[in-house]
């Protein structure tokens, strides 16, 4: 690769970004360079300039944002001197887009086929049946069902995974130079994601197309790119080839996102056979309307234990929480705490019931009052369980704030919009933690996080759950979270329970052929991965399609 | 029609000019992408502006009378327009100026963030404020008191038929115009701010309600605002009042019209509690205090309201307005506040033929045009006040 | 059956369902009046006699259900009853022939129309066209100017508009007439131009509205990912906004519109009684000050009716403009 001519030359770029009248910096100098056909992996956390410098490729910038300082230059050519004219020109021809979200990315007043050959009719590049015809052979390509059908549907007709390939034969349309791909796989579930990565890949290396890869997902970006470029808060933190990269990362940060993966808490002997469960769900079958969305769902949760439910979007996870709180009483069933049946319906509950069972949601943002302050958040709980008032609630909260970490002399008196996206986190423990609890309902609590933030969140909640006794019900999609902290798995879909057990086992085949399908599509660190489970599977044997066969 | 073809003329001209305006900047800056991708509709904006800009200047400097003595009325307007907007503007500043060197941190910083619009809002706000609350102690006469001198003209100029007692001249009884709009502001605005009160006060609770409620509640509360909405509310108020004014008249007519008219209004305010109310509630906070076994009075006051309070502000600026036009147009066609009560609205209506003299004589015509501009300064500042607000909670929501 | 039709039946069932109550609520508030029409019409000195033929003219010895059966029925047909101020005319002076309220709104109605329809045809284009620009250009010194400027146009009272508009394009400069002075058989230019002040000062305050509505909905729409897909594939300027905005922005666009038609139906009032201009809204004040009900009750109910019939359109229009729901899954 190092032998082919330079695409892309980014040099000392410095973007700013306007907020309340002041530019801020988003980008403080970066440099950049791609070779034709190689393509670029630009990780980083959320707020570290990825998209923003992935525009700025195509000399691009969103309103609000400019390029204050640096130059690029696309195959010799002067972007940021360019006339917008010129910029027209390469754009969609020799320079394409894919968005993170393809459902707004595609105009919904137009048929899919209409917006694939708009580029090239726009760029005189072919004829528009040509485009068309052109059009289904790169759908058939990137394996969408029906190639030859379904470009004549309007955007809202088809799934997500499918719009997303879509997308990416729209990029193909003029078979250009680069390709950016901005977070192309992040709003897609894991079965669905590894099939689009799979086209993705293939597409590129068929067509030698450069591509700059954006994700915050280190194993997606070792699976599609030559090199990986870290990015944090604006500034470079280091460049090499893949390999290198994932063997022997350079600096502190790096090496911190990459140890991210490796925590695991110690395995816990199996609880007693006659011990009695702390939560115990037995059968409960729940609908919204008349529809059932759970069905006869069982699994005990036991003392000190972590039970992890996973599954994809709408396999009924959450719904399962919202039935154990009682927000959703179940049509069917019994819930049991320590033995002795629970009322189905929330209120019907008394305060110690409720004070028993807690609950840590996804979005710290809109789990927080945004009008109390810190201090009031969690005293609450503190002051209505327990009656503490005046000095003895301070010191309780103190406490509380000492366990989760955060200084309270620091943090006491802030509102939850002074704080980071952890410290809310780690606020909302806090606040389940007041009632003192024995169980705690964490639904997805690390997903809204960065890898570092999530890795943090996981680990307070380790150290917690030794040190209170607690039993969690871990609502997770992410196997790495699953692998990290669980002790016991509970695999949902559709509603239904497809399997469950020890973590050990559920790591170990033979599984259900779902939880193996789940397992199998989670991408690992291995630049090798992708090829060798295509290689081991075959192309018709993952992502939906696979998904598809079982039913 | 002369006049259309000389505005077609300038208009042809300006075009012109904004193309050499363009072609002249590509030459100047050496084709600085700036003039080279400069669309042509911004150039003839350009242009437009400064050809207005300068028709403004050059009407500002023509002499206000002939050799004769004839005043020439348009450029006496114009100066009085000119000189109005730079005062404000200048009043603005200093005012904002002030807010940044006095008060708390927290007014400090609000200050310094402030857009001059704003400033000039809240100072005339602050204003009328005064001007209601004192209207006793700063107006020279009573708002009833009739002087033998009718008809006076303003301007305070006893060779042009004025009277240096009355500065804005009397009306067509004999009443000081001057004392009478300082007590409009506080009839008009004080009643308008009491309807405003009265509709918060009704449609708010009925919208959390239905917020938290849900079900039926909801269901009757809802239907019931859309057949109220279904009918206009200037049309609606007319055909209440008319029920009304069979029952009572004068004061109690006017009571009547507070009434009806906060009723009316209640149901947009209901539209905009209940909404704001649906988006907390759905809330995961809400969520946790419910499951904390929280009982209704804490979840509406200390988890619903405190977060409603910035949507409701603005809410509250913007109705005010509407009801105060509105309050304003019914005594305009003299079915809103009653004799004997000063009242902006009723001004305009009594004083408009006087309008009619502003060719030769500009200052008789500025009496009803000073009524009518006080209704349009308040809510004109309101309505900046909110614009502010409006933009700095969407601001802070990115 | 497509299920836009079905959506389309739903919403004009429901806006007759609408009227109907809107009728009812009318009827219901004009009865509640206290003491008696006909002794209204009469005045005090009126004999037993007289006032119990009158009530029986107008059924009022009827119950309340049957009146209000019986008033609906009549406005069906067209019939909207006799003005007392004609009855007591009549009643008092004997005069030979009867206007009905009908005969009075009619003539009246098709000028207000006019005045309306000459304002949306200066307005829609005007204040669209505005919108749009300051939408593109936003934040620029035009979009600012335009900002303050119709922020200070929605905050001026009609009148204010109005007598400002007066004194500079009839007193100052005359241009325009100030009083609206129309008659019948009047040739179109001269009716044209006597309608031009009222229309304009609607135009001002309609612009305003509808212009700050256009600006909004143009940059929700060009703030949508799929806006930015079409720059990045290197698509013309103007076909951006024919093709990829255009198709979406109808919808809101024609919401804005009928939104602002149906509040010229407010503005209407008060400007027709500024420039006496002889439509709808001058006779409904003056029959609000006479207490005429039946004008009052018809003249309310033509208003409501028109409010609801635009509300009704602008919902029936943006749903047969929305992709999403012309082309169902």
């Amino acid at each position: 690769m190092s032998d082919r001519a330079t695409l892309v030359e980014m040099r000392g770029i410095h973007m700013e970004g306007r907020s309340d009248e002041t530019w801020m910096p988003i980008i403080k100098g970066v440099d950049l360079t791609l070779k034709k056909g190689e393509v670029l992996g630009l990780i980083g956390e959320s707020g570290a300039g990825k998209s923003t410098l992935g525009l700025a490729a195509m000399g691009f910038t969103r309103d609000g944002v400019r390029i204050s300082q640096g130059s690029v230059h696309f195959d010799g050519i002067d972007l940021l001197a360019a006339s917008a004219e010129q910029k027209r020109q390469l754009l969609g021809k020799r320079i394409a887009y894919v968005a993170q979200s393809a459902a707004a990315s595609f105009n919904p007043a137009h048929k899919l086929i209409d917006q694939h050959s708009e580029a090239p009719l726009a760029h005189g590049v072919s004829g528009k049946s040509e485009a068309e015809q052109d059009g289904m052979e790169l759908y058939r390509k990137l394996r969408l069902p029906n190639p030859d059908e379904i470009g004549f549907r309007y955007p809202h007709q088809v799934s997500g995974g499918q719009l997303q390939r879509a997308m990416t034969a729209m990029a193909m349309s003029c078979r250009p130079d680069l390709i950016i791909f901005d977070e192309p796989t992040t709003a897609l579930d894991v079965t669905t994601q590894i099939e689009v990565l799979a086209a993705i890949r293939n597409i590129v290396e068929e067509f030698d197309t450069a591509a700059i890869y954006i994700t915050h997902d280190l194993a997606v970006v070792a699976q599609m790119a030559d090199r990986i470029k870290v990015l944090l808060k604006g500034d470079e933190v280091e460049e090499a080839e893949t390999r290198e990269m994932l063997s022997n990362p350079k600096e502190d940060y790096t090496k911190s996102l990459w140890a991210v993966r490796e925590f695991q808490r110690p395995a816990k002997a199996a609880p007693a056979v006659d011990a009695v469960p702390v939560v115990s769900v037995q059968g409960i079958t729940a609908a919204y309307g008349k529809m059932d969305v759970l069905k006869d769902v069982s699994f005990d949760i036991h003392a000190g234990r972590t039970v992890a439910v996973v599954g994809e979007s709408g396999s009924g996870k959450s719904t399962t929480a919202r039935c154990i709180t009682g927000l959703l009483p179940p049509r069917i069933g019994v819930i049991e705490f320590d033995g002795k049946p629970l009322p189905l319906d929330y209120r019907k509950r008394t305060r110690d019931e409720l004070r028993q069972a807690q609950m840590i949601y996804q979005m710290a943002d809109t789990a927080l009052n945004p009008r109390q302050r810190i201090r009031d958040i969690i005293g609450r709980p503190v002051e209505f369980y327990s009656g503490l008032k005046g000095r003895a609630k301070r010191e309780r909260v103190d406490e509380l704030l000492e366990q989760i970490e955060l200084p309270a002399a620091q943090f006491g008196d802030r509102l939850p919009s002074e704080l980071s996206g952890g410290q809310k986190q780690r606020i909302g423990i806090a606040r389940a933690l007041a009632a003192e609890p024995k169980f705690i309902i964490c639904d997805e609590v690390t997903s809204a996080l960065d890898q570092l933030v999530a890795e943090g969140i996981l680990r307070l909640l380790a150290r917690l759950q030794d040190e209170l006794g607690l039993s969690y019900m871990f609502i997770t999609h992410d196997l790495a979270t699953v692998r990290s902290i669980a002790d016991e798995v509970v695999v949902m879909k559709e509603g239904k329970v497809v399997e469950q057990g020890p973590k050990a086992e559920m790591f170990q085949p033979p599984h259900h052929p779902y939880t193996d399908l789940l397992l199998s599509s989670v991408p690992e660190m291995d630049p090798d991965w992708l090829t060798n489970l295509l290689a081991e599977r075959g192309v018709e044997n993952i992502g939906d399609a696979a998904s598809a066969q079982m039913d | 029609m002369s006049v259309w073809l000389n505005i077609a003329l300038a208009l042809a001209v300006v075009a012109v000019l904004g193309w050499v305006f363009r072609f002249a900047g590509q030459k100047a800056t050496g084709n600085n992408p700036y003039f080279r991708d400069m669309p042509y509709a911004v150039a003839f904006g350009f242009a437009l502006a400064v050809v207005l800009i300068l028709a403004g200047v050059w009407l500002y400097f023509q002499p206000a009378a002939n050799e004769q003595g004839v005043p020439a009325p348009s450029v006496i307007f114009w100066r009085w327009a000119v000189h109005f907007v730079a005062g404000s503007a200048v009043a603005a500043f200093l005012f904002r100026l002030a807010g940044r060197h006095v008060g708390t941190g927290a007014s400090r910083k609000l200050f310094r963030q402030m857009p001059l619009t704003a400033a000039f809002g809240i100072l005339v706000v602050l204003i009328y404020a005064v001007l209601a609350i004192f209207a006793a102690f700063i107006a020279p006469h009573g708002q009833e008191q009739v002087f033998a001198q009718a008809n006076v003209v303003p301007g305070g100029n006893p060779a042009l038929g004025g009277n240096p007692e009355f500065p804005l001249g009397t009306d067509q009884i004999g009443r000081d115009i001057l004392s009478r709009l300082i007590y409009g502001a506080q009839n008009t605005v004080g009643i308008a701010f009491a309807t405003t009160v009265l509709a918060f006060l009704l449609g708010g609770t009925l919208g959390f309600l239905a917020a938290v409620l849900r079900g039926w509640t909801d269901q009757i509360l809802s239907r019931g605002v859309d057949v109220l909405m279904a009918i206009p509310s200037l049309i609606f108020s007319l055909l209440l009042i008319t029920v009304a004014s069979a029952w009572v008249t004068g004061t109690g007519l006017t009571v009547a019209m507070v009434v009806i008219i906060a009723v009316i209004d209640s149901t947009r305010v209901y539209r905009l509690a209940r909404a704001v109310g649906m988006n907390i509630v759905v809330m995961d906070y809400i969520e946790a205090a419910k499951l904390r076994g929280e009982g209704m009075g804490y979840l509406i006051f200390k988890e619903i309201l405190p977060n409603a309070t910035a949507p409701l502000l603005a809410e509250f600026g913007l109705r005010f307005c509407f009801v105060f036009l509105t309050i304003s147009a019914l005594s305009f066609l003299g079915l809103g506040i009653q004799p004997p009560l000063a009242d902006w609205g009723t001004m305009v209506k009594d004083l408009s033929a006087f309008i009619n003299y502003a060719a030769f004589a500009p200052q008789i015509a500025s009496a009803p045009l000073l009524a009518a501009g006080a209704i349009a300064l308040l809510t004109v500042a309101v309505n900046f006040v909110v614009d502010w607000m409006l933009h700095r909670s969407s601001g802070l929501k990115e | 059956m497509n299920p836009v039709f079905k959506i389309i039946l739903q919403r004009l069932a429901l806006g007759l369902l609408t009227l109907l109550i809107v009728s009812f609520v009318i009827f219901t508030a004009v009865n509640l009046l206290p003491g008696d029409f006909a002794q209204a019409i009469l005045g005090q000195s009126a004999t037993p006699e007289a006032i119990a033929s009158i009530r029986r003219d107008l059924g009022l010895d009827q119950p309340f259900f049957a009146r209000y059966f019986v008033w609906l029925g009549d406005m069906l047909q067209g019939d909207l009853g006799v003005s007392y101020a004609q009855l007591n005319f009549q009643t008092n002076m004997g005069a030979a022939e009867l206007k009905t309220v009908a005969d009075q709104i009619a003539p009246r109605f098709a000028n207000t129309m006019f005045l309306a329809g000459v304002t949306a045809a200066i307005a829609v284009p005007f204040a669209v066209g505005l919108g749009v620009l300051a939408a593109l250009y936003r934040n620029s010194v035009f979009d600012k100017v335009a900002n303050i400027s119709t922020l200070t146009s929605i905050s001026s009272p009609e009148f204010f508009l109005a007598y400002i508009l007066v004194l500079f394009l009839a007193v100052l400069n005359p241009l325009l007439p100030s009083i609206a002075n129309i008659y019948q058989g009047i040739p179109f230019t001269d009716r044209l131009i006597a309608t031009l002040l009222p229309a304009l000062t609607l135009t001002l305050v309609v612009t305003a509205h509808m212009m700050r509505m256009t600006r909004a909905a143009i940059i929700n729409l060009l703030a949508s990912p799929y806006i930015e897909m079409a720059r990045l594939k290197g698509v013309k300027p103007l076909r951006i906004i024919t093709h990829h905005a255009l198709p979406n922005a109808w919808a809101p666009i024609i919401n804005v519109i009928a939104l602002n038609l149906a509040y010229l139906i407010t503005g209407v009032v008060v400007v027709e009684v500024v420039f006496n201009y002889p439509g709808i809204g001058q006779l409904f004040v003056d029959a609000v000050k006479n207490r005429d009900i039946p004008v009052v009750q018809a003249c309310c109910l033509i208003f409501a009716g028109a409010y609801i019939l635009l509300n009704l359109a602008a919902d029936i229009l943006s749903i047969l403009t929305n992709p999403r729901l012309r082309h169902p899954k």
